[in-house]
């Protein structure tokens, strides 16, 4: 069962068309939320003025900052550093405005029709100020100290603050030091110094279904119900029950089905908190559903970085000795949920699969008047994946080595497993748990026939095709603590539920823990239902980010369903007056081992549990077991992309050939989920090195607001995705050995893509920012010397 | 992404539908497919307050050859244009053309009408409509009926010639003898997408002497550009790969297109040079 491509228990509801995603929670009564946003990047809030849209028939109220004015700005889930605090965003735009799309009022009417009606009719006057737009050039003022003191909310003074929101280090081993002797080595002509840089292109997650919530306080259970949400519903409700002023047990925070997460949807964003707060204010039903024009403007976006590196690096075989790198980081007009979460990840994750003694990031946060950014798939890996390897590949040409054997003799010998990078990530000491970095390599270019394709490619050369093959190694990091929890309960009837913290962007968890459990009880895993995304329901939740499901709730589904086999065995035992080491689990019931006749189905055993029964038994009443899994440390998953390119010289059209994924997840629980996940990754990670760039006009108004000029792959431009995937490096730190899914079709798809067209063009170092679009292409083949 | 308030008819007849559009025609805007329009209601960059909806207006879909000329009537569908029969090269470059309309839920709803109606520079019916200097037929309640050449009707961009209280009924082409090449060539980030640059082509190539051209540029002006250096390069010369390339160059030194986020003015000429040739080849049975 565990490993089986079983299918997805999901589907059937799906397929159907009865799935409920937010905008089909319909409560009678409800009222719409539209949101005022601002039309202009930077500007001094002259007036708000509500009252024209408050005479529109159907329109209930309006709000302004003033209406929320006792609501603080929204706070930090992840990576909360201190500094940070007085650059979090209000509900409301307060006093200024920051980018285009920032909420500045707020219109509640009977329709989504009339509430747009009424949004209109806002009246919205604002002194516009100059846009800042560039987080790589030198800081500038950004809050005055009134603002800061305001958004610190601690009571105390706190000063102006400039557009460096933050910058920190991460480092091992002795920078300086090392560089201190290039020069000399230099010299010497042992070693040689590389200096890169790589930009990687402002863009973020769309998924289908666009963000929403509903929200209707029930007078009768004196509850706040919050439906709709996604990701993180345990650590919303606390938020929300904090901002509305509840205690946390009357707020019950709902994931119905959702379309869609990778990053951005389901954190707590001034939208969530209003819809909630009206709920409560307005004692109705109140919902709000994002349209895509504002999803583009409003929900986090991500990614915009630009890395300088610079390497020592030994000539005779390409080994790294030292890598300083310094990045910058377009965080946008304020730092929301995910606090410093992604620079920190690119720090830590940046030397990637590599041993590299002497290591140094400073990450720079800038704030620019643009759409705040946050996580998005694979965050801080895809950007320092595509830095890391572009110098890795420019090591190689420049050397003149082949750039698999650069990288075998960079990479952390499978024999220093388990490998401490001193370093943090994600709050976590960072330790490569397992992994056989060249083995994998081996194996992926002896499935593809690497040499192969290399001489396909050259013959097409040959007849003067501008074709490419290149590709990326990359590091990720899955199953973050520390804690996730599962209950399995059996009925009367012996059907299993399944109940747990996790929640369901649409990955197909339910699928995986209903195998995890099916496979330790020896049944079927289709009718076993899966409770979870509830905060009425179970206890505690981490939510679903970060890669982590399948290790955590996986792990402590298999443990809670270990301590049912268990209490299963012990009642059937006692049933047949037998020891407990003579009965065993088969599927689905208990048997004595020397007569198979006497046997307990799971229902049967159940029955038996019944209290005053299990009373006699001296067992707990009832046939469930709980399950908890804590874990300190990730797990390390690793992969390797691949990608054969061509390049029209005529119109700079750049056709993905062919694309490759090998990677080693430890353990695939259900391989066919495993290879959708690296698919749509993979399809995400064209998206940012192909076709996706949020751009935007000198006075900071967004230019990619719709699908017209905000360009996402579809299938056609999709190539087929070829997967190799492995099992070689089970994790030691959980007792499945399995290791994320979730992000590595992403990682390194802007690194292999860029080292495929350099080939193609034969220009090292050609590329070395993403998305590449046709035009650079159009211009960099002028360049091509070779016919 | 919900539109303005607003009134919907349903005429069930030509004459119902231009009385109704004849009462407020500032207010009022014609629907057809729906693809262009209701986009624009949602953005709320169009807000007519009143809808005067053709689809059950009898006899303003299909198409049929009278004489020398294909008539189009106004609804006909993209799809149904792809799927024409006709034969010879106009039947052929209507079918190719059809295929860079969006996508297929697109081409199944939106019309040929509203098409040239609409105005998109950019559009593959816009530019074959310019090539061949197609007729509007064009009615108003008023003033009856009225014809428009391609050349008058369309004026800048999303602007043509029609008045507000006109229906387009159809559009006239010139069925082409079996001496015409016609080809088209588009380049777009992605299928289905509206093309940076389009070229569409079309030569009388008479015992190897090109001797008419005609070339309609897409996505480089406004409205459809007819590249007259380009037909001045070619008109009346033995028709050869390098004419063409010749031609290519010409259109490309006589353009001056935008720029926008798809492509600055000197790549969308790098378009023009790769593309016009393509066209050509295209109509030749190669690509
Ligand atoms: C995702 C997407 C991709 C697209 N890609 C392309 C593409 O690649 N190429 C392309 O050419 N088009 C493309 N389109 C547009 C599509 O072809 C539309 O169908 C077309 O532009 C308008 O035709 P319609 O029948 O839908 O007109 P409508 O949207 O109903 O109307 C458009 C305009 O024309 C007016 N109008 C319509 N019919 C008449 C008439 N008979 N008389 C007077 N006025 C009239 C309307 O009042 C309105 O102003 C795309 C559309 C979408 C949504």
């Amino acid at each position: 069962m565990i490993g089986d491509r079983a299918r997805r228990i999901e589907d059937p509801v799906l397929l159907r068309g009865a799935g409920r995603f937010a905008a089909d929670t319909v409560r009678s009564g409800e009222l719409h939320m539209r949101v005022v946003r601002s039309p202009v990047a930077h500007g001094r809030i002259v007036k708000v003025d509500v009252s024209q849209a408050l005479l529109l028939d159907g329109v209930v109220t309006a709000w302004t900052f003033d209406d929320i004015a006792e609501l603080p700005a929204i706070g930090f889930r992840l990576t909360p550093r201190p500094e940070l605090i007085p650059y979090r965003q209000p509900v409301l735009a307060r006093r200024e405005v920051r980018y285009v799309g920032e909420p500045v009022a707020v219109v509640f009417a009977t329709s989504a029709y009339l509430a747009e009606d009424g949004a209109e009719l806002v009246d919205v006057e604002i002194e516009p100020g100059q846009a800042h737009l560039q987080a790589d050039t030198e800081p500038i003022p950004w809050i005055d100290a009134e603002q800061a003191t305001w958004a610190s909310n601690t009571g105390d003074q706190v000063a102006a603050q400039d557009s460096e929101a933050t910058t920190f280090v991460e480092e091992y081993g002795d920078i300086d030091a090392a560089f201190a002797k290039a020069d000399r080595l230099v010299k010497k002509g042992t070693h040689r110094v590389f200096t890169t840089e790589a930009r990687i292109g402002r863009h973020t997650a769309v998924p289908m279904e666009c963000r929403g919530l509903v929200a209707s306080y029930d007078e009768s259970d004196q509850l706040l119900v919050v439906d709709g949400a996604a990701k993180v519903p345990f650590w919303n409700r606390e938020a929300i029950a904090a901002m509305v002023g509840l205690p946390p047990h009357r707020v019950v925070v709902r994931e119905t089905h959702v379309g869609g997460g990778f990053g951005p949807r389901g954190e707590l964003y001034p939208e969530d908190v209003l819809v909630t707060v009206a709920a409560m204010r307005l004692r109705r039903p109140i919902k709000w559903i994002e349209d895509r024009q504002e999803h583009l403007v409003a929900t986090n976006h991500s990614r915009g970085q630009h890395h300088r590196i610079q390497a020592l690096v030994r000539v005779e075989d390409g080994f790294i000795e030292a890598m300083d790198a310094e990045f910058f980081l377009d965080q946008g007009a304020y730092v929301r949920t995910h606090g410093a979460t992604v620079a920190s990840l690119t720090a830590s994750m940046l030397p990637g699969p590599y041993v590299i003694p002497h290591f140094r990031a400073r990450a720079r946060v800038r704030l620019t008047h643009k759409t705040p950014a946050g996580t998005y798939r694979s965050p801080g890996r895809y950007e320092g994946t595509f830095a890391r390897e572009r110098l890795v590949d420019t090591i190689a040409r420049e050397l003149g080595l082949d750039p698999a054997t650069v990288r075998r003799t960079n990479f952390i010998p499978a024999d220093k497993m388990p490998f401490e990078r001193p370093i943090q990530a994600m709050g976590t000491h960072l330790v490569h748990d397992s992994g056989d970095y060249a083995l994998l390599l081996d194996k992926v270019s002896e499935r593809f026939d690497f040499p192969g394709i290399r001489a396909e490619v050259e013959g097409r050369r040959a007849q003067g095709e501008l074709v490419g093959f290149g590709f990326g190694y990359f590091v990720e990091k899955s199953g973050i603590g520390p804690f996730e929890g599962a209950r399995v309960a059996v009925d009367g009837a012996g059907q299993v539920t399944i109940s747990c913290g996790a929640s369901s962007v649409g990955q197909g968890v339910d699928t995986v823990l209903a195998q995890v459990v099916a496979d330790g009880l020896q049944i079927s895993h289709e009718p076993i239902r899966v409770v979870r995304g509830r905060t009425d329901l179970f206890e505690y939740g981490r939510g679903a980010f970060a890669t982590r499901l399948a290790v955590m709730a996986g792990s402590a589904a298999a443990i809670a369903t270990e301590a049912l086999a268990e209490k299963a065995r012990r009642v059937a035992a006692h049933e047949f007056k037998v020891s407990f080491e003579e009965v065993e689990l088969v599927e689905g019931g208990v048997e004595v081992r020397e007569n198979r006749a006497q046997r307990l189905t799971l229902g049967e055993i159940a029955q038996l549990l019944e209290p005053m029964n299990a009373a006699a038994m001296k067992e707990e009443p009832g046939f469930s077991a709980d399950g908890w899994f804590r874990t300190d440390h990730m797990t390390y998953p690793y992969g390797l992309h691949a990608a054969v390119v061509s390049i029209d010289r005529e119109t700079g059209h750049l056709a993905i050939e062919r694309f490759i994924v090998g990677y080693d997840v430890g353990r695939a629980l259900n391989p066919t989920l495993v290879e959708g996940q690296i698919t749509g990754g993979v399809a995400q990670g064209i998206g940012g090195a192909v076709y996706e760039e949020f751009l935007y006009s000198e006075d900071g108004t967004p230019l990619c607001t719709t699908f017209m000029d905000y360009l996402i792959p579809t299938v056609r431009e999709m190539p087929d995705v070829e997967i190799l995937l492995t099992e070689d490096a089970p994790s030691p730190l959980n007792p499945l050995g399995v290791k994320g899914a979730g992000e590595g079709g992403t990682t390194a798809v802007a690194a292999a893509i860029g080292s495929a067209v350099d080939d193609a063009l034969r220009i090292p170092g050609a590329i070395t920012s993403v998305p590449i679009r046709p035009l650079l292409l159009r211009r960099l083949v002028d360049q091509v010397s070779i016919p | 992404m919900k539109p303005s308030p607003f009134e919907y008819h349903r005429p069930e007849s030509l004459e119902e539908a231009l009385g109704m559009l004849a009462r407020d025609p500032d207010e009022s805007k014609v629907l057809a497919g729906g693809q262009s329009l209701v986009p624009m209601m949602n953005f709320r960059l169009a807000s007519p307050t009143r809808l005067i909806d053709i689809n059950r207006v009898p006899d303003l879909e299909g198409m049929s050859v009278s004489g020398d000329r294909l008539r189009v009537a106004a609804r006909t569908r993209h799809i149904d244009v792809q799927r024409n029969e006709l034969p010879g090269p106009l039947g052929e470059l209507l079918r190719e053309a059809a295929g860079h309309v969006g996508h297929l839920p697109i081409r199944t709803r939106g019309t040929f009408g509203g098409s040239i109606a609409h105005c998109d520079a950019a559009s593959e019916w816009c530019q074959v409509a310019a090539l061949l200097d197609a007729e509007m037929t064009v009615v108003s309640a008023s003033r009856g009926e009225r014809t428009i050449q391609a050349a008058d009707f369309f004026q800048s961009i999303f602007t043509t010639s029609l008045e507000l209280d006109e229906i387009l009924v159809a559009v006239t082409l010139p069925v082409l003898g079996e001496t015409w090449v016609t080809g088209i060539a588009e380049f777009a980030r992605r299928a289905g997408d509206f093309g940076i640059v389009t070229a569409t082509t079309a030569l009388n190539i008479v015992e190897g002497v090109v001797a008419e051209a005609r070339i309609s540029l897409g996505g480089v002006h406004e409205i459809p550009f007819r590249s007259e250096a380009a037909e001045t390069v070619l008109a009346g010369q033995a028709f050869t790969p390098e004419l063409v390339v010749a031609a290519a160059e010409a259109a490309a030194d006589e353009v001056d297109p935008p720029s926008d986020v798809h492509g600055d003015a000197d790549y969308r000429r790098d378009l023009v040079r790769a593309l016009l040739p393509r066209a050509v080849r295209s109509g030749m049975g190669a690509t």
